[in-house]
């Protein structure tokens, strides 16, 4: 009869977390290639990350002025990754400060 | 029955002509395909395509003195073409001599730039082209005097209206013309050009390994790349402040960013040995103490690009360097300073 009990609750614990959480966040993947980022528009929502990796010989770095959300991730080297939270719904204009032809948007949604 | 065969056969002046043709095409497709040779022409936007009309112009404005306050000084006074289209100092003089922060850049291949200026404050030629007459510190022209001046000069009419019919004397018109007439400064075919696209003869053995070390072990083609010698990216290398003066924040002014402080755009090393001195400040006389430079990894540690690090190259490895930059000298072009309207 306790452990009856027992496992209800547990059960309904796990049902109201599971529901109490947000959906599961999801990372996007962004490389650096030849000078330019592989995606040149990223569609994502807020809570998701995106993962840039640098497969250049050279450095790259990763920034953004924009209203929606200002960051610099900063410089790094070849195969290194640096990783980004999106945190308001907009649009992101995302450029590599070292070279600026290098461009990307991201379109975040709620 | 022995029948004869109706393969083709060539007589010898045919068979030369076709090895002749074949060689010519593999010639032409490796010279197009070669990213270390020019592009024929220069890129122009589709709003002021150059037209003879516009060079013309271009290159009266471009000398002209009268489109500074005083009309002391042209585009040409810093822009020598005598001095690889710099004037050989380490900074420039500004309006009323004062002497200005930054060495002059050659505007050779200026046309090929994806961003202009040491910052990258501009971002084409026809935005740059009027920068430097308005800039306090240089010509000090304000632009609206610049237009009346002009305007007053009733020899310049007929330019505009061949260049730019019914537009008048503008900002603009000005800017397109100077840009038009700088999008004609071009390198010429230099010795490392004659060796890529064949001739073996063209450039010494060291300079050959100069070349496989700039590409390689000494990481310059990491910034100085392609056919124009650079990568239109901003890096700090490390230039030291001299005593006395204030740290050039660089492109940092633009883009507020950490790793902008102290950077400035790559310049082309096309006509590199007609251009000292050398970096941003002119802090260099010599080819031999800027791969020095290098080879130290910089001197300023604050904030240096990644990139830089010490080479370990050896003394001969830094002549070869050297006398491979000086494969990318071409022959200067021929400059004819024009008569001015009155």
């Amino acid at each position: 009869m306790i452990s009856r009990s027992v496992s209800r609750v547990v059960m309904l614990t796990a049902f109201v977390v599971a529901f109490a959480m947000p959906a599961h966040a999801a990372d996007h993947a962004v490389a650096q290639i030849k000078k330019a980022f592989t995606v040149p528009v990223l569609k994502a929502k807020v809570g998701d990350t995106v993962t840039f990796r640098n497969d250049d010989e050279f450095a790259h770095n990763v920034f953004s002025l924009s209203e929606t959300q200002n960051f610099d991730l900063g410089s790094y080297k070849k195969g290194e990754t640096r990783q980004l939270t999106l945190k308001n719904p907009g649009t992101i204009e995302v450029e590599c400060a070292i070279h600026p032809e290098m461009k990307m948007k991201i379109e975040v949604s709620k | 029955m022995y029948r004869k065969s109706s393969a083709l056969r060539l007589s010898l002046p045919q068979v030369l002509f076709v090895a002749f043709f074949v060689l010519g095409c593999a010639v032409v497709c490796a010279t197009e395909s070669d990213p270390w040779l020019r592009p024929a022409a220069a890129p122009a936007p589709a709003d002021n395509a150059p037209t003879a009309a516009r060079v013309k112009l271009g290159q009266m404005l471009f000398f002209d003195p009268r489109l500074s306050r005083k009309a002391s000084m042209s585009c040409a006074t810093c822009h020598n073409p005598a001095l690889g289209w710099t004037d050989g100092l380490s900074t420039a003089v500004g309006f009323d001599m004062q002497i200005l922060g930054r060495n002059t850049p050659t505007i050779v291949n200026t046309a090929f730039n994806s961003i202009q200026m040491w910052d990258g404050r501009k971002k084409d030629l026809e935005d740059q082209a009027t920068g430097p007459i308005s800039a306090g510190g240089e010509m000090n022209m304000p632009l609206p005097e610049m237009v009346a001046r002009l305007q007053a000069i009733p020899g310049y009419a007929r330019y505009f209206d061949d260049a730019y019919p019914g537009q008048g004397v503008s900002d603009v018109t000005v800017a397109r013309a100077i840009a038009s007439y700088e999008r004609t400064v071009l390198s010429t075919e230099s010795p490392f050009d004659r060796w890529r696209k064949g001739d073996v003869h063209a450039v010494s053995e060291d300079a050959k390994a100069g070349f496989e070390l700039f590409q390689g072990k000494a990481k310059c083609a990491v910034c100085h790349s392609g056919f124009n010698f650079t990568d239109n990216g901003f890096h700090n290398i490390g230039i030291k402040t001299p005593e006395g003066h204030d740290y050039d924040v660089g492109r940092y002014a633009q883009k507020p960013i950490k790793s902008m402080r102290g950077a400035f755009k790559t310049p082309t090393l096309r006509d590199i040995g007609l251009t000292a001195p050398y970096m941003r400040n002119g802090c260099y006389k010599t080819l031999k103490e800027v791969v020095a430079h290098y080879n130290r990894g910089g001197d300023d540690q604050d904030n240096l690009d990644i990139n830089i690090v010490p080479l370990g190259l050896s003394d001969g490895e830094q002549d070869q360097l050297v006398a491979f930059l000086q494969t990318l000298d071409g022959t200067p072009m021929q400059v004819t300073v024009p008569a001015l309207p009155h």
